[in-house]
């Protein structure tokens, strides 16, 4: 009987393990799983529910005749807008693509030297990024915005996309996942010739096609859901988030089109995660701190 | 007598040794310039919108400034007003301590918990909760579902069921009393709080020596609780310190979340914090010395309290 339930669950008969035990953690796991889980469910139901059922009450969490006419409605909202829905998706598109493939260049680039070599400056450099880990981009937030003033950024995409570039947990991840290419390998490169930026672009680059992907799914979503903060005041520059977060200011009229918006802002981060979820475990593997 | 004449050879030594150490070091620079150009553009930004900007910051909130005037020394008073004379600041403060010491701790813990139980099921299954439990922090801002659930009249998922079990009869403002925002807060917090460390933590758990855990078994480790901490733990030393700075950092700095669920500002200040106290300043009252004092009290919280618990984790296993 246990072997079946074992089967069931996946699990493997493993050393030191307890049948009584394992059931209480996986029953754990269960419960937290669905809190987990049970509000995006909902999200994904109320995007497919019509509008009475959005305001039945007692209110039902399964949907009963789904319908596609939420989509309808905010395809027709955005339409009728002063700046057109395809406005904000191709400024959202632009921001999230240039930040993160720049942000995956230019980390593999910083990051290749630090993973390899010691040279004036190496430690300290490194030790400035693992600091800047430790606390958040609030704290910056007034300097930064004296900054943009003084490069005359205010209202361009450049605000959002610049800064984004140097996102120092991609370095950190980066490097730390680059130390354990071999040395051999680009020792033999430099015996054939290559200079460091061949070495980095046709030896390193490639080698490390997991963690490009582990940037993505780090840089992506915050990208992607970005209002444009304080620096983007242009109607004509604002991102999909911020249009989404006007709708469902809206009130109850538009409840049904907030809930297409909620799904259309979760479901592309996580049909990226789980493109690349198996890459992104092996480089989180090595992305501990050494002491 | 004998110190003065042995005084001038030791000078031209060290002299010596200083000149001979700059052209090593002049060397070295020469010969890792490519390196230098490799790390530039990503350095030049770094250091443009995150290292300087803390120097300007600390240095900002010595001084009064509103961006119209020029900035005008005034001392400690940035800070004498805010821990005397400011009460918003101290309900923030205590908001912001307390959302740390609760959703840091908990959700630390829960990444390492369900990351450890995920690594007991066969790769698929594993795969599928992986996804469950991160889903929810990469999913793109959508906390306002939270609102749906907890709106405060009877469509709300909470109320609707709370009414229909009959434990309430009238729907309860949830969002704007005083006594149940906090609480929502921190819950939502911790649903978005499983991320990046809890990847780290899966992915070091499978990484850990399989022959390292039959040996033990050898050795007379007798449970799963024994082998957690004597060998999973111990092994997992640099995950465990990589996950406890990302959750650290965000358990500071909760504003968002507040700002989407209880409004800015929030009923009574109830749900406060360190950042929306600063936004508050910096954004809209344009005090941005007195901000940078609020952020620099922000920094030294989050760094003091990473610094102090990487020295803890290190003793992990010891």
């Amino acid at each position: 009987m246990t072997h079946k339930i074992r089967a069931a669950f996946g699990m493997s008969r493993k050393l030191n393990r307890s049948f009584t035990v394992s059931f209480m953690l996986f029953a754990l796991l269960a419960l937290f799983g669905s809190f987990m889980v049970l509000p995006l469910v909902y999200a994904v139901n109320n995007a497919f529910k019509p509008l009475d059922e959005l305001f039945i009450f007692p209110p039902r969490f399964w949907v009963n005749n789904p319908t596609t006419e939420n989509f309808a409605d905010l395809i027709n909202l955005m339409g009728n807008s002063w700046v057109p829905l395809s406005r904000y998706i191709a400024n959202t598109l632009l921001i999230t693509l240039l930040g993160t493939a720049g942000h995956i260049l230019l980390a593999s680039a910083a990051a290749y030297p630090l993973a390899k070599y010691r040279f004036p400056g190496s430690k300290i450099l490194f030790t400035i990024v693992v600091l800047s880990l430790m606390f958040s981009p609030h704290v910056t937030a007034i300097p930064n915005y004296m900054v943009m003033s003084g490069l005359g950024w205010i209202n361009t995409h450049a605000s959002i996309i610049v800064p984004s570039l140097a996102f120092s947990l991609g370095l950190f991840l980066m490097k730390q996942f680059m130390e354990q290419i071999p040395d051999a390998l680009l020792e033999a490169a430099k015996i054939d010739g290559a200079n460091e930026y061949r070495i980095f672009w046709s030896i390193v680059m490639p080698n490390v096609k997991p963690a490009w992907l582990t940037l993505m799914i780090l840089q992506f979503p915050a990208l992607w859901g970005t209002d444009g903060g304080s620096f983007i005041y242009s109607e004509n520059l604002k991102t999909l988030h911020y249009a989404l977060g006007q709708i469902t200011q809206g009130g109850i009229a538009r409840a049904g089109v907030g809930a297409a918006v909620a799904l259309l802002l979760m479901i592309v981060p996580i049909t990226l995660f789980v493109i690349s979820q198996s890459s992104v475990m092996q480089t989180m593997a090595t992305s501990g701190m050494k002491e | 007598m004998q110190a003065d004449t042995t005084k001038p050879s030791a000078v031209s030594a060290a002299a010596e040794r200083r000149e001979s150490r700059w052209s090593v070091l002049a060397k070295e620079l020469h010969r890792s310039r490519h390196l230098y150009v490799l790390m530039a553009p990503f350095m030049l930004i770094f250091f443009l919108f995150t290292v300087i900007p803390v120097g300007i910051s600390l240095a900002l909130s010595f001084f009064h400034f509103n961006m119209l005037e020029m900035p005008r020394f005034v001392g400690w008073q940035n800070y004498s007003r805010l821990f005397l004379n400011d009460d918003v600041f101290l309900i923030a403060l205590k908001n912001t301590l307390l959302f740390a010491v609760i959703t840091g701790p908990v959700s630390y813990i829960a990444c390492f918990l369900f990351a450890w139980i995920i690594n007991e099921l066969s790769p698929k299954v594993r795969a599928v909760m992986t996804l469950v439990f991160y889903a929810p922090s990469i999913s793109g801002n959508v906390f306002f579902i939270w609102l749906i659930i907890f709106s405060g009249d009877s469509y709300g998922y909470m109320n609707g069921f709370l009414m229909r079990l009959g434990v309430t009869l009238e729907p309860i403002q949830w969002l704007s009393n005083e006594k149940y925002v906090l609480a929502i807060v921190i819950i939502v917090q911790l649903w978005l709080s499983l991320g990046t460390s809890f990847l780290a933590f899966i992915a070091g758990l499978q990484t850990i020596d399989r022959s390292l855990v039959e040996a033990s078994a050898v050795d007379g480790i007798k449970n799963r609780w024994q082998e957690l901490w004597y060998i999973t733990l111990p092994s997992m030393r640099p995950q465990l310190m990589f996950g406890a700075v990302m959750q650290i950092t965000s358990a500071f700095a909760v504003a968002d979340i507040s700002i989407a669920l209880a409004g800015f500002p929030s009923v009574n200040y109830a749900a406060h914090t360190v950042v929306t106290h600063l936004m508050d300043y910096g954004t809209i009252r344009f005090e941005m010395g007195y901000a940078s004092a609020i952020a620099t009290v922000l920094f030294g919280l989050m760094l003091g309290t990473n610094m102090l618990t990487q020295k803890m984790l290190r003793k992990i296993g010891e």
